[in-house]
């Protein structure tokens, strides 16, 4: 669950993961479409959460005065 | 060089009843508090229900050495006095009413417009708008949302940790809050914004000696204010204080700023907030009250925030800041904002600059100013581990985000936000002004876990955290030990019939409800620590053994003090 901050390590992606990418230039893209397929698969889960009727309920979002 | 200064975070929410959309916030607010005393109370815990004590507020009092006067001061700005609650009693300042249609109106008198939602039980404390909690935090009504002041602490790290503990006592009290009988269901928010023309903030403070010149803070903290949310930007749907264009943009706050330096927060805010109110000696200390930065649902992104700015105080404080002058620092603010590509460059003295190099002036300075500290002319000590850590972290990110954007998702919210936003986008073919979009900028910040999409992506394993489930429950229990927090954090807990008030830097006693008050006064942020005050709070014979041990302790005049104690592990 706790992740420390990374120290002295250089660049890239989450981490903890097995080997380090080697930057072929190809390689932040791949990674970059790799990453949104993983996020579309998540999307579902994420549908079920959402509020319902998001129009109404972002309009009615309505704060008073603050700092 | 060191990121372990004194500094307390403060959060205002969001706060939103679907169902009743009308209702007064500062009512709503006030249940809120009330439900979380109620909450603590009934598990057998406790809560100081005191008055705050406002003798030693003056956020009238301006850093640039003149004082606002009262008659000219937006009544929003007035929270020194309990007028400053009449809300509570007269409608809410409520310069969005005029946005939105009335679905319901809640003529005043009415239970729903007093927020009469919530009935006291026997035993309960009487209705609160002002709580001091057990970890030393404030929880109280402000400006009609709920606000947690964190207690104070030493450096960005344990700061954080108190302002995430945060999100628990508002989650406790919401939770407490729906258990009532009639209660509308209250929805909290991490965020700073309602896109409908209306701000709140996520403050930082930090502790800083008074002998630095607030011209040459202002000199080096507006340029690094202007681009410091390209590594802790929130994200937004939507462009302009009212969103009147569609778009995404790095930063929450970002639109509503409107001056360079200033003393307002509510109004007319601005980059560099001269308030000047240090809650500890004044001829030692002055408290930047920094009101730029978005609440962070990611404890990296608020590391980072709060990290990095300690670290460039550090470079201003020994006059080794970057020389770099933004031409126009309030138009700079939302240019780098409104391009979540960080191609955009502004202007600068020194010709035209990205957000990123801009940073990188910054990192530089602090690397030669670390490397200077740890070589033959300096202590000879390489920098104490969290500082190593912010540096690194931050040459790291700046490094991703130059690579590529999206490869720090895991780290920084608007970044994790943009990622999620695209992929909507992708499948369902969205415009940027598609209320899907606008609903996921706001649950986002949602602070429930089941229901908030930050914690959604924690739960996929797509963002790092700093701090396990574990610590932060315990930091919404326990004060920190390190500043005078645990003292009025741990009276709260073991001795609150003994307390008749407390603020950040005061603390009043009386050995029996009877008895005079004693005002022990806490003028230095770093005494009242554990190591300091636990005996006579643990081992005291009496009540009066007790107030008699803690004056003597910290009766130590200032006389008998070196050097102002503001980076003790320096």
């Amino acid at each position: 669950m706790s992740t420390q901050p990374q120290r002295g390590r250089s660049a890239h992606g989450p981490g903890d993961e097995e080997g380090a990418d080697q930057d072929v230039p190809a390689a932040g893209n791949v990674q970059a479409t790799q990453q949104a397929q993983e996020l579309d698969g998540l999307l579902d889960e994420i549908d079920s959460v959402l509020e319902s009727n998001a129009e109404e309920f972002v309009r009615g979002f309505v704060q008073k005065g603050g700092q | 060089m060191s990121v372990r200064r004194l500094i307390g975070m403060e959060t205002e929410y969001g706060i939103h009843a679907p169902a009743n959309p009308r209702a007064s916030h500062v009512a709503l607010s006030i249940e809120l508090v009330n439900a979380y005393a109620a909450a603590v109370t009934e598990d057998g815990g406790t809560v100081a229900g005191a008055e705050w004590d406002y003798r030693s507020e003056s956020p009238l009092v301006d850093a640039r050495g003149w004082v606002l006067p009262r008659s000219a001061a937006h009544p929003s700005q007035l929270t020194d006095s309990a007028s400053a609650l009449e809300g509570v009693s007269g409608p809410d300042a409520a310069p969005a009413d005029v946005a939105v249609e009335e679905p319901e109106f809640h003529p005043p008198g009415t239970a729903e417009w007093r927020g009469d939602f919530f009935t006291l039980r026997e035993g309960q404390p009487r209705l609160l708008t002002n709580l001091v909690l057990t970890n030393g935090a404030r929880f109280y009504v402000d400006h009609a949302h709920p606000e947690y002041s964190a207690p104070e602490t030493l450096g960005a790290r344990r700061a954080v940790l108190y302002d995430v503990a945060g999100d628990l006592v508002v989650r406790r009290a919401a939770q407490r809050l729906s258990r009532e009988e009639g209660s509308p269901e209250l929805l909290l928010y991490k965020n700073n914004t309602d896109s409908k023309s209306v701000s709140y903030g996520a403050h930082e403070n930090y502790l800083v000696p008074r002998s630095v010149s607030f011209d040459a803070l202002t000199a080096g903290l507006i340029p690094f204010f202007v681009v410091r949310q390209v590594i802790c930007g929130a994200g937004r749907v939507g462009i302009g204080p009212t969103s009147a264009r569609p778009g995404f943009q790095i930063s929450q706050r970002a639109d509503f700023f409107e001056e360079q330096v200033g003393l307002e927060t509510t109004v007319r805010r601005p980059i560099i907030n001269t308030r000047d109110e240090p809650h500890a000696d004044i001829d030692r200390h002055r408290r930047l009250h920094v009101i730029i930065g978005d609440a962070n649902m990611s404890e990296y992104s608020a590391w980072l925030r709060v990290g990095t700015t300690a670290l460039v105080l550090d470079l201003i404080e020994s006059g080794t800041a970057p020389e770099v002058t933004l031409l126009d620092p309030v138009r700079a603010l939302k240019d780098v904002s409104h391009d979540p590509t960080l191609r955009t460059r502004v202007a600068t003295d020194r010709g035209p600059l990205t957000a990123l190099q801009i940073h990188r002036l910054y990192l530089e300075a602090a690397r030669a100013r670390a490397d200077e500290a740890a070589g033959p002319e300096g202590p000879g000590l390489a920098p104490d581990t969290e500082t190593a850590e912010v540096l690194a972290a931050w040459s790291n990110l700046l490094d991703d985000l130059e690579a590529d954007v999206s490869s720090a998702a895991d780290r920084v919210d608007w970044v994790a936000k943009l990622g999620l936003l695209e992929s909507y986008r992708r499948r369902d073919g969205l415009d940027w002004d598609a209320p899907l979009l606008g609903m996921i900028d706001l649950q986002y910040a949602d602070v429930r876990p089941e229901k908030g999409l930050y914690h959604r992506l924690v739960r996929a394993g797509r963002m790092r955290r700093l701090f396990t489930d574990e610590e932060v429950a315990r930091a919404a229990q326990d004060p920190p030990e390190e500043t005078r927090a645990w003292l009025r954090g741990t009276l709260v807990a073991r001795r609150p019939e003994l307390l008749a008030g407390a603020s950040w830097d005061q603390i009043l006693l009386r050995p029996h409800p009877d008895a005079p008050i004693t005002r022990l006064a806490l003028p230095e942020p770093t005494d009242g620590t554990r190591a300091q005050t636990e005996g006579p709070v643990t081992r005291a014979e009496d009540p009066r053994a007790l107030i008699a041990g803690l004056r003597e302790i910290l009766e130590t005049g200032p006389d008998q003090r070196e050097a102002p104690p503001r980076r003790p592990s320096d």
